[in-house]
């Protein structure tokens, strides 16, 4: 049985061009397939519009492109994460949802200086868990406008 | 025991007691003889000892029992009815709901009340001395077999002689019973509905405070049968058993031990009792309504919002799946499909009308509020409410208190005038404000009339010109409408002093852009010396408006019918340029175009037409004309907003879902007419 109490964290790993990062199970409400966004006019490049999420209206923003990341046609593997952070839901498109996982609070790194291409603010930390590498996102950061 | 759970329930119905007691407080100024007033709340205010004793809030317990003390005065003729008198228990009530607020925002509900407590003694001692000698309770262990006073054995013989029958009735609770108090509350309030609840063995105060095992005895002065009694004690949950048996009072006599009961207590029920004798058709009506009332229950609001989410996306579903049995023809689908579609439409109906509230809510508080601003300023002031049941949106309701408030506290202040003018001009001393609420079409209007002073047209001009409001030249033409319109600018007031009623800078335009703000319209009519009237329209919900469906290239956006005048077809050659703008000539009006394609920065897909499609909106005396790519028609949509990520987007002041899922964005045409 695994121990709870901040010593392992449960997180959700996904991946982002050939990165893999991972964002707390607890912000997480669900995981959807890609479907049809509305565009909002005139809002942030980044913010693609807003889903019909089982009757509520929900912003969608690519992470892709909130990172700067260049921008790929959306997929089967593509999936919208929709997270929750006090009192906003937002949906995040990423390239691919992979596993949930129980990553040892011990083995979280600060961000190095350089670590793939999202800038530093936007990282939590780092985790290795055996062979992999998983960028930890601060998603008030991510969120933020 | 843990009481977390039943605090929302007692917070709810103790301010409603404490409204009921409002109420009637003023009811009982008007009548002071009234004996019915009395006891409605007597009643109130003993419910209220009850459960705040129940619940362990002792000061908010103690209060209410001084001021049942006074109550009881003025019941039994000892103090009678003056304005001092019910100044101090509207004060009592101020602080018991000052208590009940604290409890509400978490605290302890505990109140400095010395003071008030003094004097609700001293209005108590100074007209009856005498009764605190009554109020000694016995609360040593009884065996479980009741035992009748000299005093409750005149009771009961009194009320036998007046054609009612006294039951003893026995009551066991389950052993696995939770809540024993509450089942008690429950019993007793089952019987006190058919007739009145003389003793019971152990006292009432012991079983408030759970002070029993199982059982418990009652004496009960009753027109019903034994059978009636029956039922309706088996109705109360969690009652295992009923022994209803008839008294017989001449062995009772016998075997009565004189006992110290409470006689305050008793004094009340004998003055029940009396009051039954003298029954009233008034009196069976109130029992009635209050028995309706209680038949609800309360569910938060959040909650009703994500049903309707979720029946909106049945909604989706019917279309999807009345298509496909469209397709598929199979005779029993087509039937399963049908039904579905009708009961669903009737849930709607249902799930929509669950949201709707009457503005009694609102406007039960007002009476209360006109009678404390009346004495504050020495005027003579009558509230006529008039269609309090009339039903609103929640989310209306609750906006809508703030401007209400401002505009009677306006008509009071500036309205009516002083008895001593009022009678110079030959009007009743008391001035008369009207509180009136209708339906008609789509719309609630609500409109607060006075019998005052009416607008002075030549002072709100005067002021309008301080004021920098209006220059010189515009007075001239202006209609009597006009000139009143111009007492909701931003920076008005006509007050010649400030009072602490109003003119505190927060002026009428703030009541009209709340009132905008909820899609209402806000006018005023007046006339000198007569009076005026505020009257107020607004949406009958918030969460469902109709738009116009329009296409801009792919995308479809929805525009509130509220703000649109008409649409049109107009031909290229038609639209004329001006000031650099394209403008168009509308009914002789020069209205400038927005082409929505290039505001909303649609990806276009080039493609010239000989004519446009435009919807001519209008915000207050401004117009402009939409221009979009076609319209697909009207719908009623459900208003939902962009959530808190997305806020403040240019133009956009919402969406909606339609039938096919997808969500579309709604227009905002104030923003997009300068």
């Amino acid at each position: 049985m695994t121990v709870m109490q901040g010593t392992e964290w449960k997180v959700i790993a996904f991946r982002l061009k050939d990165e893999e990062y991972a964002l707390p199970v607890q912000y997480v409400r669900s995981i959807e397939k890609i479907q049809h966004i509305t565009r909002v006019p005139r809002t942030a490049h980044y913010v693609k519009g807003v889903i019909n999420l089982r009757g509520v209206v929900t912003p969608i923003i690519d992470l892709r492109e909130r990172f700067g990341f260049p921008s790929v046609p959306y997929s089967e593997q593509t999936r919208i994460i929709i997270v929750s952070i006090e009192d906003m839901e937002v949906g995040l498109i990423v390239d691919a949802a992979n596993d949930v996982l129980d990553i040892p609070a011990s083995s979280v790194e600060p961000p190095p200086e350089a670590i793939g291409a999202v800038e530093v603010d936007y990282i939590h930390g780092v985790a290795k868990v055996g062979r992999r590498l998983l960028i930890l996102l601060n998603l008030e950061k991510v969120l933020e406008k | 025991m843990d009481m977390s759970q039943y605090l929302e329930v007692f917070i709810d119905e103790s301010k409603e007691h404490l409204q009921a007691i409002n109420e009637q407080l003023l009811e009982l100024e008007k009548a002071p003889e009234n004996m019915e007033i009395v006891n409605e709340i007597f009643r109130s205010a003993h419910t209220l000892k009850g459960m705040s004793a129940t619940m362990g809030f002792e000061d908010l317990a103690n209060l209410t029992h001084q001021m049942e003390n006074v109550l009881d005065g003025i019941r039994n003729h000892k103090i009678s009815v003056t304005s001092e008198i019910l100044d101090v228990v509207f004060q009592a009530v101020d602080h018991l709901e000052a208590m009940i607020m604290s409890i509400a925002a978490g605290g302890d509900g505990k109140r400095d009340v010395k003071e008030v407590v003094e004097q609700l003694k001293r209005i108590e001692q100074g007209e009856v001395p005498a009764s605190l000698a009554e109020q000694s309770s016995n609360t040593s262990s009884v065996p479980l077999a009741q035992t009748y006073g000299e005093f409750e054995h005149n009771v009961l013989q009194q009320a036998k002689e007046q054609g009612f029958s006294v039951y003893e009735i026995r009551v066991k609770l389950r052993a696995d019973c939770l809540l024993k108090s509450a089942r008690v509350y429950m019993i007793f309030e089952a019987l006190n509905e058919a007739g009145e609840v003389i003793k019971s063995t152990p006292p009432v105060e012991m079983l408030e405070e759970e002070q029993f095992d199982q059982e418990f005895l009652l004496a009960v002065v009753t027109k019903q049968s034994a059978e009636q009694l029956y039922e309706r004690l088996m109705k109360v949950s969690e009652v295992e058993e009923v022994d209803v048996v008839p008294l017989d009072m001449d062995k009772q006599k016998e075997t009565g031990v004189a006992q110290a009961a409470h006689e305050a207590a008793l004094e009340q029920q004998a003055a029940t009792v009396q009051e039954k004798r003298e029954k009233t058709p008034e009196k069976n009506t109130v029992v009635k309504q209050t028995a309706a009332a209680n038949k609800t229950i309360r569910v938060n609001i959040e909650r009703l919002d994500i049903l309707m989410n979720l029946f909106e996306e049945l909604v989706i579903d019917r279309g999807r799946l009345e298509q496909i049995a469209r397709e598929l023809n199979h005779p029993e689908l087509n039937e399963t499909v049908e039904r579905m579609s009708r009961i669903s439409s009737d849930l709607q109906t249902i799930i929509l009308n669950m949201r709707m509230v009457p503005v009694e809510t609102v406007f039960n508080r007002f009476p209360r509020m006109v009678r404390q601003l009346a004495r504050e300023l020495g005027k003579k002031v009558n509230l006529e409410i008039i269609g309090a049941e009339t039903e609103l949106d929640r989310t209306v309701i609750d906006e809508i208190g703030d401007p209400l408030v401002h505009l009677l506290r306006n008509a009071i202040d500036h309205g009516i005038e002083t008895p001593d003018v009022r009678r110079a001009s030959g009007k009743p001393e008391e001035g008369t404000v009207k509180l009136k609420a209708y339906h008609s079409g789509n719309h609630v209007f609500i409109e607060i009339e006075d019998d005052g002073a009416g607008i002075r047209r030549e002072k709100v001009l005067q002021k309008a010109l301080d004021r920098g409001i209006i220059s010189q030249q515009g007075i001239a033409n202006l209609t009597d409408k006009q000139v009143y319109e111009l007492i909701f600018a931003p920076g008005f007031s006509t007050a010649d002093h400030i009072s602490d009623i109003s003119g505190r800078g927060v002026g009428l335009d703030v009541v009209k852009s709340t009132i905008e703000s909820l899609g209402g319209t806000v006018t005023v009519d007046s006339e000198e010396g007569k009076g005026s009237i505020f009257s107020i329209q607004l949406p009958l919900t918030l969460s469902i408006i109709s738009v116009l469906l329009v296409e801009i290239q792919q995308e479809k956006y929805a525009i509130p019918l509220s703000s649109i005048i008409e649409t049109a077809i107009i031909k290229k050659e038609d639209i004329l340029h001006a000031y650099n703008q394209q403008v168009i000539d509308f009914r002789g009006k020069v209205v400038p175009l927005v082409f929505l394609k290039d505001i909303f920065e649609v990806p276009a897909a080039a493609e010239e037409e000989e004519a446009i499609s435009v919807v001519i909106v209008r915000k207050g005396e401004k117009m402009a004309g939409l221009v979009v790519d076609s319209f697909i028609g009207q719908q009623e949509v459900v208003l939902k907003s962009l959530g808190n990520y997305l806020t403040s987007v240019f133009a956009i002041s919402g969406a909606t879902i339609l039938g096919d899922g997808q969500v579309a964005l709604i227009i905002d045409c104030n923003a997009l007419i300068k």
